[in-house]
């Protein structure tokens, strides 16, 4: 966030540099199951940045000293990798990942129904394989459709969408350029149907009714990306039959069955 | 911990079918898994290649950057090769630097090239003893299925092949395609109750006694080899691993062009 | 009744999905709120009785006691083994919970690490510890043939309404075959016979044709042994 207002990001009819109207989103990809070994996972495309997310449990939680005995933990870790941004990125943490591992764990727990599960892990893993600004919110986006691909009970999904300000004026789904040389970034993640923000941070400067702007843009942008998050989830299981087939789920079968 | 854990049977029937002449997934003993390498997969990367062999899914990435050449190669650029075996790929994998999988991987993937001449790299130097390009070559295993090592070889050799030198953007005048000589090809087989398998699959691996990966180039020469796993290998066996790698070896160099 | 929600009966639902606002209460994969209820899994919505329930589609088995379940042994102690059944709870195997009389220390000369059986859930406490017996008729170690592991979700599909899939499966291919709740199948017959009855299997697990699936597993097994 530089704030430089020098750098002319948005031209005089209100359209951004890469042909966007103030309060529209970049083009959006999502799918599910897209790895075999992972017990969920979700892939998603926001603009240029491409995020690879992965859930592996509810399962055995390491380190043993982090064991809940009343509910599973979630432990999410954000990362991106070496030739994801222009100058490549040594591998392994940094401040900026574990701040953002944080904040994303933070949010899926709220999410997860965690007492089904106690003593366990529910491990979510962000790959960052290509970065445009925005890669948090792609990534919790893909972490809470990898959850459900992998059949963690939850309350919802959480899409999640960064707004800014650039140029004076507030914009929807910052762009690498915007975030460079614009003057606030909030990303922020909720719940559509119970308003419930389950992730939201901001930096730069707005005022208020800027920042009540930017939410105007926000809420129907993540009621959008939602209803891709659940898209994703329907056509992965499109070819599932469902009705049909007069075999009662709910009765106890015979398991162990000799020839 | 319960996953590392090979179940008899399973060991069991992988040698009954063995001495059948059949794998598990019905493949004969000299046969790769299907293949898809797509190239140019990551814009911010000079060269990429995210490469399937079967289950395993293998992203690699080449970054480069100007910097000062080894004060004993002043006329030449760097290479730098490293793996990561990300928690994502596999229940087995851990968070945190590379272990010793990780290393060997990087470094058989880095011999290869690196022995083979492949890349010119002296036509990555800028100004002898002052500035070269410095080539990052990273390896992120993304689903781990069995032969990581042929898959990130393969995936290394494709975003080399692919690879833009972003001279304009850095000052050092007009871009270049990555200067390429040759192109090697690594091919990995395992042992299994004395019976050769090439490409092993995860569960293959697991029951394998030993494994050994060769780098071959288009004549044919031998420019590394990695043998692997504790048990051990006859002479004969070696040898006819390296002359089936051969053969196959110019068939996966096909996919690379 | 009301259907009012997400879908009619059998379709799929995903977390967040309002299933019901009519009054039914919430049965499992599913919660309530605010006198409505909603999904909790990626499933299939299934109403029975006073219940909205969501079969799910994914996700790992929780035991439950009685459970039949086919274990590997992943460590050894001097009075119990370790299990892994293939939930996130290993569960422990006690010297007291088996056929035979084993001495202390002598645990590994019954069952060792890598050893495949056929076990019951004996008791899953409030915290979700899981412990497993196989003092009962027919459980025994399982050795040859071939381990599989599918969805836990698909093995009453695999099994069929009175057993009658697994009947189909078992009588073209004469393999015998265990099937435990906890999603892992143990096969043993002639090599051919195992690859087309885990082939009919998967065909089961991944249920891509739209409809008539047991007609199709019957062709597919009649088109096999015909040509054998």
């Amino acid at each position: 966030m530089s704030g430089n207002t020098g750098v002319k990001l948005i031209d005089d009819n209100g359209i951004r540099i890469d042909g966007r109207k103030v309060d529209e989103l970049r083009p959006i990809k999502i799918e599910a199951g897209v790895l075999k070994s992972a017990d969920g996972s979700a892939y998603v495309e926001i603009g240029k940045n491409k995020v690879l997310a992965a859930v592996y449990g509810p399962r055995e939680c390491h380190p043993r000293h982090m064991q809940n005995p009343a509910k599973a933990i979630v432990q999410c870790k954000y990362n991106m990798i070496a030739f994801s941004v222009g100058d490549r990125k040594r591998p392994g943490p940094d401040r900026r990942s574990v701040e953002i591992s944080k904040i994303i764990s933070e949010a899926l727990e709220y999410v997860v129904f965690t007492e089904s599960f106690p003593r366990t892990s529910v491990d979510v893993y962000i790959e960052v394989l290509q970065a445009n600004a925005g890669t948090r919110c792609a990534g919790l986006t893909a972490a809470s459709v990898a959850l459900a691909d992998a059949g963690i009970p939850m309350k919802d999904l959480v899409p999640a969408i960064a707004v800014g300000k650039v140029n004076d004026q507030v914009v929807l789904d910052l762009n690498k350029e915007e975030d460079n040389y614009g003057q606030a970034d909030v990303p922020i993640a909720m719940i559509p149907r119970t308003g419930e923000i389950l992730l939201l941070q901001m930096d730069g400067h707005l005022t208020v009714p800027e920042f009540n702007k930017a939410m105007e843009y926000a809420v129907p942008a993540l009621e959008q990306i939602y209803q891709m998050q659940k898209d994703a989830l329907r056509r992965r299981y499109a070819t599932t039959e469902t009705a049909e087939e007069s075999v009662d789920e709910q009765s106890a079968p015979e398991p162990s069955q000799e020839a | 911990m319960a996953r590392s854990v090979v179940s008899e049977i399973k060991r069991d029937h992988i040698h009954k079918l063995i001495a059948k002449g059949k794998r598990v997934d019905g493949r004969v003993w000299d046969e790769y898994r299907q293949i898809s390498i797509e190239t140019n997969y990551i814009e911010t990367a000079e060269g990429s290649a995210r490469v399937k062999m079967g289950n395993t899914d293998v992203l690699v990435g080449v970054k480069m950057g100007i910097g000062a050449p080894f004060a004993d190669t002043p006329d030449r650029g760097v290479l730098s090769t490293n793996a990561e075996l990300i928690p994502m790929g596999s229940p087995s994998f851990e968070a945190g630097p590379p272990d010793e999988n990780s290393i060997e991987l990087a470094r058989v993937v880095d011999r290869g090239i690196r022995e083979s001449g492949m890349i010119d790299l002296e036509k990555l130097c800028i100004e002898k003893g002052k500035e070269c390009w410095i080539n990052f070559i990273d390896i992120y295993v993304l689903d781990y299925d069995g032969n990581l090592f042929d898959a990130a070889f393969l995936g290394a050799v494709a975003a080399l092949k692919t690879c833009k030198v972003p001279a304009m953007e850095n000052g050092k005048g007009e871009d270049f395609m990555m200067p390429i000589r040759k192109t090697p090809i690594s091919c990995t087989a395992v042992q299994i109750e004395n019976v050769i398998l090439f490409d092993p699959t995860l569960d293959e691996e697991k029951v394998a006694s030993a494994r050994l990966t060769v780098t071959s180039d288009e004549n044919g020469d031998l420019r590394a080899m990695q043998k692997g796993l504790r048990g051990a290998f006859t002479m004969d066996q070696v040898k006819s691993i390296i002359e089936t790698s051969q053969r196959l070896g110019n068939e996966l160099r096909k996919l690379v062009g | 009744m009301n259907r009012e929600g997400a879908g009619g009966n059998r379709e799929i639902v995903i977390p967040g999905d309002l299933l019901d606002a009519s009054g039914l209460k919430a049965g499992s994969g599913a919660y309530a709120e605010d006198g409505k209820v909603f999904a909790a899994q990626l499933g299939i919505k299934s109403v029975k009785s006073n219940f909205v329930n969501v079969i799910p589609l994914g996700g790992r088995y929780i035991p439950a006691t009685g459970d039949s379940v086919i274990g590997k042994v992943i460590d050894i102690g001097p009075s119990n083994w370790l299990i892994d059944i293939n939930s996130p709870y290993p569960a422990p195997l006690h010297v007291n919970e088996v056929p035979w009389r084993v001495e202390f220390g002598d645990t590994s000369k019954y069952l060792n690490v890598g050893d495949t059986l056929l076990a019951k859930v004996l008791m899953v406490d409030e915290t979700k510890r899981v412990q497993v017996t196989m003092k009962e008729q027919g459980l025994r170690k399982l050795s040859g043939g071939q381990v599989i592991d599918i969805s836990y979700c698909k093995v009453p599909r695999v099994i069929g309404k009175g057993g009658s899939m697994i009947q189909l499966i078992k009588s073209h291919t004469n393999c015998r075959i265990f099937i435990g709740q906890n999603g892992r199948i143990w096969l043993d017959g002639e090599i051919e016979s195992m690859v087309t009855a885990i082939h009919a299997i998967r065909m089961i697990e991944e249920g891509a044709q739209e409809s008539r699936l047991t007609e199709k597993v019957k062709e597919y097994l009649e088109s096999v042994t015909k040509s054998n």
